[in-house]
């Protein structure tokens, strides 16, 4: 196996990891703090990534495109939680699924009004283009660099938010606690919208760096959250640690698996079993995963509270 | 016989009038259409089994659709049309898939139930879509719809029609008995109260994994009823959205009620296909159905919660 | 004196640092009714759940009957025949107070699995679940939805689905907790008609109710037991006076 080709893939893994960690730091919270399932969480990815590529277009600055788009996304998942969301609260999850559901056909079909059905693609800007010589012959593209960098980044802003700030203090307690958060004369639903927000963020983020290399389509969220909702289930409900450490291990094993398990099995077993099993299994590598962990931590590898 | 009880026998005896009237009228199009959603109606009721009566909220039901469908698809590829043993086999694989699904996300609740079912159907998903021997992303065309010894003919619109009635009906007869049995009891107990039903000496977790199971089978049947009625087959069919589907027709029919399932599948279908295909409605609406159905159902969650069956006359409690 | 029925040696459970229950050694005796009394806080209700095993202790042991039940799961202690009415009254209020009650008798008897007959039609089912109503003079209410039960009803209901399992040993947590006197009178007078049928544990912050029923009685203090005695004895004690009557003037 090609050594190159194993640090190259590593990355890659290393970059679907951070993208799958924005996504699910907001989400874990949401689940964790307001005991919410929020579907449309997705939709505030896709929202992120046409919004970008949108301003992009329109001002042919990519700074001010990222500006922009973060702070449109930000802006409808307050306005969604507001409309929406907060008369779901105190509903059963049933119908906070069927509700948010339906939040998803609604953006779907909003963007396809907006922008079509088919794929739009933004270009990067000519300094974020280029490749980096990372050893011999390795290069690699430096956007996907910089989107580990922001990821790394941000989980450090991350955990130095929630492990150093009063705000982290009371996102903790809820996410363990949400009586005593009451008990202590916080106003509860500033503390969700702004939570809720910050989630918006993130997954607007997440979706704005996506954009220069992924298609933009309708439905890009939904591909993306059921992969992070195992990336949740796997780290445990409320817990930005576990949504780190599982986004890691949950885009490793899926970009490895993608990899180099169709090689493996044709030259341990035989090519025409690699062929065949291969892409089947590598598909589903990561739910095997999940599967795997939930039978010895059905809580997730870093619970939060006992039950729910 | 209760006025409810009398309601769904109107509505059964109605949907047992429609092939001779649609060929009368010669609008064989209601005769698919309502087939379809007698199909969907059973999957809806397996469904119901489990969310309504048990409270499992299985984000997840659409897997066994797919399974019941490549089951027939998948003989039927190698050249085996004996229906027997396709039906067969999508009821055993269902059971089987539901049992493994099962034992893992059942002894879990809440959230993680929700977001196990829908990984794991994803996971489903994405199998049928890597498998190039059956299609793969495409799927596949069924050549020869199943067959019955000669017995049924499934190529005659109407025959094939009262099949899919009978089986709905059996279906719908088959959910009530076990409801209303021990069993049934034990499982309605589960979702009322688990703390007590645990006080009283009953441990929830066989009672909810068998239901999973006989869920999953029916709706594995239905899935092989579902592949006959479109002679073809794709990964779309154990798409998450189809499992979202699903468990908006057990709501919008009225939850953990003998008809709701019915009323669900009937009232979705029919709208969808009239906000798609309804040419009174403007071009706009036709093309961008999915945002209206969007807001209705978010609209239907927030101010109908009690379904279609709330609005039939009858007692309240069943 | 009679065989002792339950008993827990050195039973000890902390959250964090706060110890619940601190070594707790006591015992009920076939056919007594043993209340377990305690200012709040004192660990009344981590020391019923353990009993119950809704919680493991960290340490020490539990048996009932003879066995050790002390890491045996809620569903399989009630199987043995411990039966429990809880603080928060917990019913199925979907269901009519028939179908609660029948339930609890299924529960006991077995053949769960049974997918075709109607429950409801099933006399060794009605049967003896209307028996249980009666005992709790609720007979006339059978048909009537738990939910609409008025709250006394439905904590008459609790002790009847207790009943149900023909338990040896009846845990009681507050079952008067939350009655007005009439209805508290009312289930009093349920209880004394059952003392001495069955072993029971009573915890109880009405003492009007502890000292008309208990033949002994526990005081828990600061998750130790700090006396036990018959109800003149505890009445008597120094210690109990100024750790816990005192308080009650």
């Amino acid at each position: 196996m090609d050594f190159t080709l194993v640090v190259e893939q590593t990355l890659n893994g290393l970059q679907l990891g951070v993208m799958l960690f924005l996504l699910a730091a907001g989400l874990t919270l949401v689940f964790g703090i307001m005991n919410l399932v929020n579907l449309a969480h997705g939709s505030l990815y896709m929202v992120g990534a046409y919004l970008a590529t949108w301003f992009y277009q329109l001002t042919g600055s990519f700074a001010l495109a990222l500006v922009l788009g973060l702070a449109g996304t930000l802006l409808v998942g307050v306005v969604v939680e507001l409309v929406a969301l907060r008369t779901l609260y105190e509903r059963d999850h049933l119908d906070q699924v069927l509700a948010t559901f339906g939040l998803i056909l609604f953006f779907n079909e909003l963007i396809a009004i907006l922008w079509g059905r088919a794929a739009i693609y933004s270009t990067l800007p000519e300094f974020l283009s280029g490749h980096v010589q990372l050893a011999g012959n390795l290069r690699y593209p430096l956007y996907r660099l910089l989107i580990i960098g922001v990821g790394l980044a941000v989980a450090l802003l991350l955990w130095f938010v929630v492990s150093k700030t009063r705000l982290g203090m009371l996102i903790r307690a809820g996410a363990s606690n949400r009586a005593m958060v009451a008990a202590l004369g916080v106003d509860i639903r500033l503390l969700y919208t702004i939570v809720f927000g910050f989630g918006a963020a993130l997954a607007g983020l997440a979706g704005l760096l996506a954009g220069p290399i992924f298609a933009v389509q309708p439905g890009m969220g939904e591909m993306i959250l059921i992969q992070v909702f195992v990336v949740i289930v796997i780290g445990g409900i409320g817990s930005i640690r576990g949504a780190f450490l599982g986004a890691l291990i949950v885009g490793m094993v899926d970009t490895l698996g993608r990899a180099f398990l169709k090689p493996a099995l044709s030259a341990v077993i035989s090519p025409a079993a690699g062929d065949a099993a291969g892409p089947a299994l590598a598909s589903m590598l990561i739910y095997l995963l999940m599967a795997a962990v939930l039978a010895f931590r059905p809580e997730g590898l870093f619970p939060v509270r006992g039950g729910s | 016989m209760t006025s409810r009880t009398a309601t769904l026998m109107a509505i059964l005896l109605l949907l047992a009038a429609v092939p001779p009237v649609a060929a009368y009228f010669a609008e064989p199009f209601y005769l698919d259409l309502l087939r379809r959603v007698m199909i969907f109606a059973i999957a809806a009721i397996s469904l119901n089994l489990i969310l309504g009566y048990g409270g499992m909220v299985s984000f997840g039901h659409a897997a066994y659709l797919g399974i019941g469908a490549y089951a027939v698809g998948v003989l039927s590829h190698h050249g085996i049309d004996n229906g027997w043993l396709q039906w067969g086999v999508a009821i055993g694989a269902s059971a089987l898939v539901a049992a493994a699904i099962g034992s893992i996300s059942v002894r879990t609740s809440g959230i993680y139930f929700i977001m196990i079912t829908l990984a794991f159907t994803q996971m489903l998903y994405y199998l049928g879509v890597s498998i190039a021997e059956y299609g793969g992303d495409d799927g596949m065309r069924l050549k020869v719809r199943s067959q019955f010894s000669g017995l049924i003919d499934l190529n005659d619109p109407t025959a094939f029609y009262y099949l899919v009635f009978a089986i709905l009906v059996l279906s719908l007869f088959l959910t009530r008995r076990i409801v209303d049995s021990r069993f049934g009891l034990v499982l309605r107990a589960t979702r009322s109260n688990e703390a007590r039903t645990r006080a009283i000496g009953l441990s929830p977790y066989p009672f909810r994994l068998t239901a999973f199971i006989l869920s999953g089978a029916l709706c594995g049947l239905a899935g092989a009823l579902l592949a006959n009625q479109t002679a073809f087959l794709t990964p779309e069919f154990m798409n998450w959205t189809r499992s979202g589907e699903l468990m908006f027709m057990v709501i919008l029919g009225g939850i953990a009620t003998t008809a709701g399932p019915l009323l669900g599948a009937a009232g979705l279908l029919l709208l969808e296909d009239t906000l798609q295909g309804w040419s009174v409605l403007p071009k706009w609406v036709q093309e961008h159905w999915q945002l209206y159905l969007g807001v209705i159902l978010v609209l239907v969650v927030l101010y109908a919660r009690r379904g279609l069956a709330g609005l039939l006359p009858g007692d309240k409690h069943e | 004196m009679s065989e002792v029925l339950l008993e827990t040696r050195q039973i000890r459970k902390s959250f964090g640092a706060l110890v619940a229950t601190d070594g707790v050694d006591f015992d009920v005796r076939e056919g007594e009714t043993h209340a377990v009394i305690g200012p709040n806080g004192a660990g009344k209700t981590t020391f019923i759940k353990q009993l119950s095993g809704e919680l493991r202790p960290d340490a020490g042991q539990i048996r009932f009957a003879g066995e050790d039940i002390t890491a045996l799961a809620v569903h399989k202690r009630t199987r043995q025949g411990l039966a429990r009415s809880f603080q928060i009254t917990s019913i199925y209020r979907d269901f009519s107070a028939l179908d609660n009650v029948a339930l609890a008798v299924q529960a006991h008897a077995g053949h769960s699995f049974r997918f075709w007959r109607p429950a409801r039609e099933d006399r060794n089912l009605t049967d003896p679940a209307l028996k249980c109503l009666q005992q709790v003079s609720l007979q006339d209410r059978a048909g009537v939805l738990a939910a609409n039960l008025s709250h006394g009803e439905q904590r008459q209901l609790e002790i009847a689905m207790a009943l149900a399992t023909q338990p040896r040993l009846l845990l009681l947590d507050e079952p008067v907790a939350g009655m007005g006197t009439d209805e508290s009178q009312r289930m009093v007078e349920l209880l004394s008609a059952l003392k001495g049928e069955k072993t029971i544990i009573l915890v109880e912050h009405d003492m009007d109710a502890v000292f008309a029923l208990a033949d002994r009685i526990s005081v828990l203090v600061y998750g130790r037991i700090v006396a036990t005695g018959t109800p003149a004895e505890i009445r008597a004690n120094q210690e109990v006076r100024a750790a816990y009557l005192g308080e009650d003037g």
